[in-house]
């Protein structure tokens, strides 16, 4: 094929494939809120458990944490997508990536949560309760309000990586923008230009986040802006 | 309360961390308006004697009573149990506290520092809050840093702001550990002299400090702590200018000699 020939191809399946693309785009952009919502939410009630007065509460945080996070991802989306289907539970695959995901970025949200929780200085709570403020008050107006800023950064790091892992869930046939582009490439053959074009769009999609990670992180610590 | 109950009574107070004894059996007493001093070495025992006063840290044994009220434990039936954190965090609302490194919220404004307690704990509404604090800031001689996060603050401007976030809960007591002893020499005067105000106007004060000069000229009581225990207790005249014990007069020597 002549480099002329290749371009008038290229050209008139530009807009097919751009669509199918963007549409991938939009589904890696659902399937990582999701997860992330789930991520973040299971995340930081496992950090909570883990500083539970409690053992058993602490200990069952603690086996989560080890069990998930020295598990590879992709096999547990496969134990999800397919290890479940065998025993009479199939979920579709997108539900199968965001629990995946979610479960298991809740393991490496959690930890990063709790790091962030313990890094708050010990006299900051101890000048609460000295008001006449209870542990859960202290903890909500005084410890959970310096944690914050210092997590942002660690989270959003997760978030971007999330991003990316999403494409590990075109291994399950979730039609998200890896998987759009592998369709597309077995159909027209056009490696590079298709995975140019996906490179391009995730990083359309990461740089806002890490912009937003940063803008929310110079908001959220008022007395070090100057 | 009756006017024979002192506002604070420890009681038999122990303190052990492991085998670890801090507190040897403390017995002493404070009444409404009165300041008390406790000198002594560092690892006597003083700072953890006056954290067990709000609870922050829990007794061995013992307890201390405020208002003829144990903090910390309630009475059922025969036999202490401890408090709900509610009710604990009630008696602590009254009792101030102002640490050594000052432990300002570092997320809030100086007048927002001072807000919080009022608005959280006691529900006060925001506005009168507002007023309250800004009085008190006013007091300690830094109204006009109102709307300054503390890390723009000097020590002596942070440990003021400190006070103020303690008086803003009305207390009845108020608990000093060595609120001098982080700040730069020059800095030391005027949180001293803020200190000295609330002695002129009443307070009942029990103040950690290392500042013998201040402890003379403030104090009805000082308390000399060695090795968890009380080894001398008296008058400032008597404490300073005739101790009793050897080992008082020890110490005192060791510090003026440097």
């Amino acid at each position: 094929m002549t480099d002329a020939a290749s371009l008038s191809r290229l050209a008139a399946l530009l807009p097919d494939i751009l669509r199918t693309l963007l549409w991938g785009a939009g589904a890696t952009l659902m399937l990582t809120a999701a997860s992330f919502a789930l991520a973040a939410t299971l995340g930081f009630v496992l950090a909570l458990m883990r500083r539970s007065d409690w053992l058993p509460v602490r200990a069952v945080a603690r086996a989560y944490l080890e069990l998930f996070r020295n598990v590879p991802i992709l096999t547990q989306l496969f134990i999800l997508y397919f290890g479940l289907a065998r025993i009479g539970i199939t979920l579709p695959a997108t539900v199968a990536a965001i629990l995946g995901f979610g479960l298991n970025g809740a393991a490496i949200l959690s930890e990063v949560f709790r790091s962030s929780i313990n890094a708050v200085d010990r006299g900051q709570h101890e000048a609460a309760l000295a008001i006449g403020m209870t542990p859960g008050r202290s903890f909500r107006s005084i410890i959970l309000p310096q944690a914050f800023p210092i997590a942002l950064p660690s989270t959003g790091s997760f978030l971007i990586g999330l991003l990316k892992d999403t494409s590990l869930a075109s291994a399950a046939a979730v039609p998200e923008l890896a998987f759009r582009a592998r369709m597309l490439v077995s159909e027209t053959y056009l490696t590079t230009e298709i995975y140019l074009t996906v490179a391009v769009i995730y990083l359309f999609l990461s740089l806002p986040i890490a912009r937003f990670v940063r803008w929310a992180e110079r908001r959220s610590v008022p007395h070090r802006a100057t | 309360m009756s006017s024979t109950e002192p506002l604070v009574r420890i009681a038999s107070l122990t303190k052990a961390y492991e085998s670890h004894v801090v507190l040897k059996g403390i017995d002493l007493e404070v009444k409404v308006g009165e300041k008390l001093s406790l000198i002594g070495p560092s690892g006597s025992g003083k700072t953890t004697l006056l954290r067990c006063i709000n609870h922050l840290e829990r007794p061995t044994g013992g307890h201390v009573f405020i208002d003829g009220q144990p903090i910390g434990v309630k009475r059922r039936n025969d036999a202490y149990v401890p408090m709900t954190s509610t009710e604990l965090a009630r008696m602590r609302a009254s009792i101030g506290m102002v640490f050594q490194r000052f432990n300002l919220f570092p997320h809030l404004t100086a007048i927002q520092n001072v807000m919080i307690g009022q608005v959280k704990v006691l529900k006060r509404p925001r506005a009168e809050a507002h007023d309250v604090a800004m009085g008190l800031l006013r007091k300690v001689g830094i109204g006009e840093k109102a709307d300054s996060f503390p890390d723009k603050l000097s020590g002596g401007q942070q440990q003021r702001v400190a006070i103020a976030r303690a008086l803003a809960m009305h207390p009845k007591l108020m608990l000093f550990d060595e609120a001098t002893s982080a700040l730069d020499p020059e800095l030391v005067g005027e949180v001293l002299s803020v200190m000295r105000q609330l002695a002129a106007e009443g307070m009942t004060m029990i103040i950690v400090t290392h500042e013998m000069r201040f402890a003379e000229s403030v104090s009805d009581q000082v308390v000399f702590m060695a090795d968890g225990e009380i080894v001398e207790k008296g008058p400032p005249q008597q404490i300073f200018r005739a101790p009793q014990m050897e080992r008082t007069r020890a110490f005192l020597r060791a510090i003026h000699d440097h």
